[in-house]
């Protein structure tokens, strides 16, 4: 006598989540886009603080091999109050470490709610969704959320080395004069007259 | 043969001293006040989220908008169908009182009206504001995608 096959139960698709704390407040990401967990002492030789960002969030940036990563404070991103962070995720495909307070937990998901549609501010680009963890709503964060394009562009700009007069001068003298003057910009006290 | 009238179904809602009406097809039901979620955004009208049969609920207190106040108290939610440019979705609107079904006859808004008016109605001698709740809650302004309403809704990964 043959049994009958047993009908092949379909495999819950889940996704591993690692949820943490900024400022005390609760969020989750997925563990496949954090590269790399750091406690903030290991880094502090390796980052480099930067003179004049234009963006509070990111004061320190980190070189990876020919890559900066910038570090972004994840109270200031979110506008939560300051705290004292203790790890860095260094989330992949991106340019962002983030500063978190720490690891509550790693957990599974099983099922992610797009935002809702009221919420339509910057949050959306913020967040993947929301997923209900233990009876509690928790924001599932978009990795790529914490630096926008033009943030990126900013800190980048930030970082282009200026030159100083005397070097100006001596691309003047290299090139025997022939270059065009650079225009000075925001600066009322120069002058262009010949 | 029954005479034929003009009469709809509408839910009327108390907020402090005043009370309001929504179209019946549009409230989903009436709860009692549970935990708020709430977690960093920008959108200042929804104070954070309820978790009602498995769904992500967002709450938008519409008093400060329609009485000029927050409410101190509040003893129900009364969750509604918001319609967006992609569907429609579920919002929890907080009340003060209790709810009532009744049948009335809509006089359509006026262009003097507010955009959260969409009409007027007479009930036990009060004349009550029926709310437009596309124009009450935030939302987008414009349609971002043609998604279906079950892909915008949830992303189900089991």
């Amino acid at each position: 006598m043959r049994l009958p096959i047993p009908a092949k139960a379909h495999p819950v698709r889940t996704e591993q989540i690692i949820l943490f704390r900024v400022s005390g407040q609760l969020f989750a990401v997925s563990s496949a886009s954090v590269q790399e967990v750091r406690s903030v002492d290991t880094l502090a030789g390796a980052a480099k603080e930067i003179a004049q960002a234009g963006l509070r969030k990111v004061r320190h940036i980190v070189q990876r091999g020919e890559h900066a990563l910038y570090v972004v404070n994840g109270a200031m991103h979110f506008g939560l109050p300051p705290f004292a962070p203790a790890l860095v995720f260094v989330l992949r495909r991106t340019r962002t470490a983030l500063l978190v307070d720490g690891i509550e937990k790693m957990t599974t998901m099983t099922r992610l709610q797009a935002l809702p549609q009221a919420f339509c501010n910057d949050e959306r680009d913020w967040y993947r969704g929301v997923t209900a963890i233990d009876q509690a709503v928790v924001p599932v964060v978009k990795p790529e959320g914490f630096l926008t394009p033009d943030e990126l562009f900013l800190l980048d700009s930030s970082l282009q080395p200026k030159e100083s007069p005397t070097e100006i001068a001596a691309r003047e003298t290299a090139s025997g004069g022939l270059l065009p003057r650079p225009e000075v910009l925001g600066d009322e006290s120069a002058s262009f007259e010949q | 043969m029954s005479p034929q009238t003009d009469a709809e179904s509408f839910v009327l809602l108390r907020l402090a001293e005043r009370r309001f009406a929504v179209a019946a097809g549009h409230i989903a039901e009436l709860v009692a006040p549970s935990r708020v979620f709430r977690f960093p955004h920008q959108t200042k009208e929804i104070e954070g989220v309820i978790l009602r049969r498995g769904r992500i609920v967002p709450v938008c207190d519409v008093a400060a908008r329609l009485i000029g106040k927050n409410l101190l108290s509040r003893r129900f939610y009364l969750i509604a169908q918001r319609r967006y440019p992609t569907g429609t979705e579920w919002i929890a609107l907080p009340v003060t009182g209790d709810c009532e079904l009744i049948l009335a006859e809509m006089i359509p808004a006026s262009e003097a009206d507010l955009p959260h008016v969409s009409g007027w109605l007479s009930h036990d001698g009060d004349v009550i504001e029926v709310l437009n709740l596309t124009a009450l809650t935030p939302g987008p302004t414009t349609a971002t995608s043609l998604a279906p309403l079950d892909a915008v809704q949830q992303e189900t990964l089991s």
